[in-house]
């Protein structure tokens, strides 16, 4: 047994203790298969896990105390770092939730570039899903194409926004800039190569892959009753045949308008889920072959008009005299929502992502509460666990694809 | 006289606001404008008291006694089918009433209703744990007690989640300032080398906007940077700045030539 002493105070490395012939095995923070800062300590009969604990907290910094130190502009920024694979999905659901609370829309061509960018981080979570993966379960190749096409999505974000993991790409109110010249070319030419590697790179490598199929089938079984009452959401909920995706059911931005369809899978087991990811990348595509050609004939504008809480387009604040002034105060002060609270939910690409803001009519929240998909995936995990084999952990904890900037938030 | 500052919140607060300023209100609706909502109020009422309840930006808020969150939360669940309790949380209103809120977030998959299910809660009351009826309450409640303090009574594993066991304090308190209390600026410095370490090495420096005299790592003072190493016992040393010519040319020379189409 491991001595705690003043530079090691918690058994923080592998660990073994003999108790009644089970043994504990400490798995992480630090594992590469961990997907970030996961502690899991598991109790092993033989190769069977008995009891597993899953600690987090290793990332945690305080986001949602920030969140009430800051402006609510301010706060933009910071909600990049909770779900960080996919951070402009963050950002739109921080901000849909301040549109609602404000009682304000975007208008229609910030409204497509938003969508855009939520399916194209939708892509790009979903690759880097099926990259980690595969490596976990031990497909080396597979993470290497995965991560191909990854950074071609990346460069158009880069492309969009400037920024390649820590996008802000939508505002409270709209969006800050348009779309440029040569993008809706590269994003078709896009649209084709995903199509063209999901078909015929990752499901040609995997999906009829013995060995793939051999540690996914039947692993990680979660019954419909089990994935309602842990919360899950997302690829979760709909693995195991619950047909609940936000974007059909509450529609949100432009979902309405758009023909796409909702994967679902009866196997509950974390094969069905690898096909049920698969399948949304066709219909993110699907989608964004459609809103390429809804861009076309929208008006210029890009940011909602509500002088009260949004600044003027940078002409009038140039030009105009109160807008200037207004700006000033925005900037100076921040927005001071109507007291109240709001709750929105989107679908982010692990699942439910949505945000509690409580405002009592100041320019900072009174409370922001991240309901994070990913925090009740982990917390699923000390029953799912139980009972497998400590082979299919690594599996398991893919499947669930957890992040942990939204876990610890 | 000295200015007062509150104790009970110290968050950030607006440094102006206007004398004659009111707030404006979220418009709420009559529970009666929704029929499903209006039904499944009926079935709350039945066997639970019910203060208050409205329709806010289109989901359901019904506020009701801290005692009654589990029979409520049974009957959501059974009767009225909402199958997922998606988050679950308290906000603290010490400062303003004494009292904590504490919220659950209900999905009904059926009907795509969402509804908020409130109860205010004394600081030193406990609780029932939801998680028989929902597991997903499991790390909801050990998140609320690590942040709040708020106890959940017949909980299987209550104990802080996010931060350490050994931790004091409770981090989203309004009382509980941003950057850390006294606790928190001690923590490592005790856990790594020791309480006894505590006049070496000094507090953590958990301001980020603080600037040292001395400096000599950050470089947080830019132009009177002192090396590394230097001995500062006797004061700061004068040290000659170079820096590289191609980095500020004519800079210092007062030639300024910013803008070249002038």
């Amino acid at each position: 047994m491991q001595q705690p002493n003043k530079l090691s105070p918690f058994f923080e490395n592998l660990n073994f203790e003999r108790e009644d012939n089970t043994m504990v095995i400490n798995f992480g923070p630090q594992h590469p298969s961990a997907h970030g800062q996961l502690r899991l300590v598991l109790e092993l009969d033989g190769e069977q896990v008995v009891k597993a604990y899953p600690d987090i907290g290793y990332l945690h910094r305080g986001i949602e105390k920030m969140a009430e130190n800051m402006t609510y502009n301010e706060f933009l920024p910071t909600t990049d770092r909770l779900d960080y694979i996919a951070s402009t999905s963050n950002n739109y659901a921080y901000a849909l939730a301040v549109e609602k609370l404000l009682g304000i829309e975007a208008p229609r061509r910030a409204q497509v570039i938003r969508t855009m960018l939520l399916e194209l981080n939708r892509i790009i979570s979903h690759l880097f899903f099926i990259a980690t993966h595969a490596l976990d379960v031990g497909a080396m190749s597979v993470f290497l194409y995965a991560f191909r096409e990854r950074e071609f999505a990346m460069d158009l974000m880069e492309d969009y926004c400037g920024a390649r993991l820590t996008h802000s790409a939508v505002r409270i109110g709209g969006v800050p800039l348009d779309i440029p010249s040569d993008w809706m070319v590269n994003m078709r030419a896009f649209c084709d190569k995903i199509d063209h590697e999901v078909e015929h790179t990752y499901e040609a490598l995997l999906t009829e892959n013995r060995i793939w199929k051999m540690r996914l089938e039947n692993v990680g079984v979660l019954s419909p009753e089990d994935a309602l009452s842990w919360g899950c959401t997302g690829p979760m909920l709909r693995g195991s045949g619950i047909a609940y995706d936000i974007r059909k059911e509450e529609p949100y931005e432009l979902y309405p308008e758009l023909d796409f369809d909702i994967p679902v899978s009866k196997t509950n087991c974390s094969y069905g889920r690898y096909r049920l990811y698969m399948e949304e990348m066709r219909q993110s595509t699907r989608i964004l072959r459609q809103l390429i050609t809804k861009y076309d004939g929208t008006d210029p504008q890009l940011m909602a008009h509500a002088p009260q809480y949004i600044s003027a387009p940078k002409e009038e604040i140039m030009t105009q005299n109160y807008a200037l002034m207004q700006h000033f105060v925005l900037v100076t002060q921040g927005m001071r929502p109507p007291k109240g609270e709001v709750y929105v939910p989107t679908e982010s690409p692990k699942g439910e992502l949505g945000f509690y803001i409580k405002s009592e009519g100041e320019p900072y929240a009174y409370r922001l509460k991240c309901r994070a998909p990913s925090f009740y995936h982990t917390g699923l995990l000390q029953e799912i666990l139980v009972g497998t084999y400590i082979a299919d952990v690594v599996t398991i904890i893919g499947t669930t694809n957890i992040v942990f900037g939204e876990v610890d938030r | 006289m000295r200015k007062y500052t509150p104790k009970d919140n110290v968050q950030a607060k607006s440094y102006y606001t206007d004398r004659y300023y009111v707030a404006p209100r979220v418009p709420t609706q009559d529970v009666q404008a929704d029929e499903i909502f209006a039904q499944q109020l009926e079935t709350l009422k039945v066997k639970v008291e019910v203060k208050s309840a409205y329709i806010q930006l289109g989901q359901m808020i019904v506020e009701i006694n801290s005692k009654d969150n589990y029979t409520a939360l049974e009957i959501l669940k059974n009767e009225c089918d909402y199958a997922m309790c998606t988050e679950l949380s308290a906000v603290d209103y010490l400062a303003k009433d004494g009292n904590f809120e504490v919220f659950y977030q209900m999905l009904n998959l059926k009907e795509r209703k969402r509804m908020r299910l409130v109860c205010r809660v004394q600081p030193k009351e406990a609780l029932e744990s939801t998680v028989p009826l929902f597991k997903s309450a499991n790390f909801a409640e050990r998140e609320m007690f690590d942040m709040f303090g708020i106890v959940s009574n017949n909980h299987p594993f209550m104990k802080r989640i996010l931060m350490p066991d050994d931790w004091e304090g409770h981090p989203l308190l309004k009382t509980y300032p941003l950057i850390g209390d006294e606790f928190a600026s001690w923590y490592e410095v005790d856990k790594i080398f020791g309480k006894d370490a505590r006049e070496a090495i000094g507090p953590e420096n958990r301001d980020q906007a603080k600037i040292e005299r001395y400096d000599t790592k950050r470089f947080s003072r830019v132009g009177h940077e002192v090396p590394f190493g230097a001995d500062i016992s006797e004061g700061e040393p004068e040290t000659p700045i170079e820096y590289s010519e191609t980095l500020l040319v004519n800079y210092n020379k007062g030639t300024k030539q910013l803008d070249r189409r002038k």
